[in-house]
């Protein structure tokens, strides 16, 4: 097994790509484009930077193109049912089958601010890095993310976060 | 009497809070169980996402994932020579990730030099696998591939200094691979490949492969190829040296 450090960081691409792009053979040609990008651009790669950071920033370029150049698509692919069978079924009381639904109708922008907070674990100014972001937008994508994906789960009547509390 | 934004309850979900400002926000939500259902129901969501797609990691990861194509062809590309050296071996099939997948018989050794020359030479960041601050590592390695006692020629007379080796597939088996570099920067490689059949002795041969001269002969069950993007004479002249440091 390869264990240069590109390779290590494969199955969390994967699961990205998986939770961005819904089918299981789209998100492996994401996956599948993303590295033959960065294997090529190893180069500019600054030794000491976040690794991490930069495969997911290229994911999210190849991603943006991929949804320009075949947005038809993309959005037929969206609007299918989810197509792998969900192992968990429940969590904390969710249907996973729900959430995984309300997230595939989340707009690209919120889907991916939530999934690298929620499912990477990516600080904000992570985020912020990998998508080429200021830090203020990561905030106010996030905020309006989850009041959506609340939203499309009928758990949230008000989708209209609060600015401020007085 | 204000207290909080929203913003602070998505950094308290995601524990993006100090812990002082935490605590605040902790005591603040007491008071507003509106805004703590809220963030119990973003920290359920968290859970959820995760869990719906965590079972992707342990995957086994599909095999096309695993290569990596597009580095090579670039590699070539970077030599600006892929057209006039591959296309002896393209039309029989070459391919693949490396010589690995040259077929036997169909590159002559001074071509199989040159490609190995024009696709390593232009790497900045790994020219070599082992580099010349190991290099009694890098010889004893290659020895014990290669089956025979390598010595690696000094060439610093002609300002060659060795950057180190890396190990290579030929038709025949392992190929052992130098590299040696100038102050300008200016490229050799030495090429040493097991080879099959009878033992034999050639005298000095040359052959140029488009831009890269190569000096090759064959020693016993081994074939020996230098090869630079300079003149032949000069070339010449290095290849005696490295011929009589190898013989003795």
């Amino acid at each position: 097994m390869d264990s240069h450090p590109i390779v290590q960081h494969i199955p969390r691409l994967r699961r990205y790509a998986r939770a961005l792009a819904g089918d299981r053979h789209l998100a492996d040609d994401l996956v599948q484009d993303t590295l033959e990008r960065a294997w090529t651009k190893y180069h500019l790669w600054r030794p000491g930077s976040d690794l991490r950071a930069w495969l997911f920033a290229i994911m999210h370029n190849v991603f943006v193109n991929q949804m320009r150049s075949r947005r038809v698509e993309i959005e037929q692919v969206m609007e299918e049912p989810p197509s792998a069978p969900v192992r968990a079924t429940q969590s904390d009381g969710l249907e996973l089958a729900d959430l995984e639904r309300a997230l595939s109708r989340l707009s690209m922008e919120h889907r991916e601010v939530l999934l690298l907070v929620a499912v990477e674990q990516m600080k904000y100014a992570e985020v912020s890095k990998a998508l080429g972001i200021p830090a203020g937008t990561v905030m106010s994508r996030l905020s309006r993310a989850r009041a959506r994906l609340a939203q499309n789960m009928h758990l949230q009547s008000n989708v209209v976060p609060l600015k401020a509390v007085k | 009497m204000t207290q909080y934004r929203d913003e602070d309850l998505q950094a308290y979900v995601d524990a993006e809070l100090s812990p002082s400002r935490r605590g605040e926000i902790q005591a603040q939500l007491a008071q507003h169980p509106e805004d703590a259902d809220r963030v119990r129901l973003y920290a359920k969501l968290n859970e959820g996402l995760k869990k719906l797609y965590e079972s992707v990691l342990d995957e086994p990861i599909p095999p096309r994932l695993l290569v990596r194509p597009r580095v090579w062809s670039r590699r070539i590309a970077a030599a600006g020579m892929a057209a006039g050296l591959l296309a002896a071996g393209a039309g029989l099939g070459w391919f693949g990730r490396g010589l690995q997948s040259v077929p036997a018989t169909a590159l002559t050794l001074p071509r199989q030099a040159a490609i190995a020359h024009v696709v390593f030479t232009p790497e900045v960041r790994h020219p070599v696998e082992v580099g010349a601050s190991d290099e009694d590592h890098l010889v004893r390695w290659l020895s014990k591939k290669l089956g025979t006692q390598l010595k690696c020629p000094k060439l610093g007379e002609f300002s060659y200094e060795l950057v180190g080796g890396r190990l290579l597939s030929g038709p025949n088996g392992p190929v052992a691979h130098f590299m040696y570099q100038d102050k300008r920067g200016s490229r050799l490689t030495l090429y040493v490949s097991s080879r099959r059949g009878e033992s034999r002795e050639t005298a000095f041969r040359f052959s140029q492969e488009d831009r890269v001269s190569v000096f090759y002969w064959i020693d016993g069950n081994f074939g020996y190829a230098i090869s630079g993007e300079i003149a032949r004479e000069p070339l010449l002249k290095i290849a005696n040296a490295v011929y009589q440091q190898l013989n003795p």
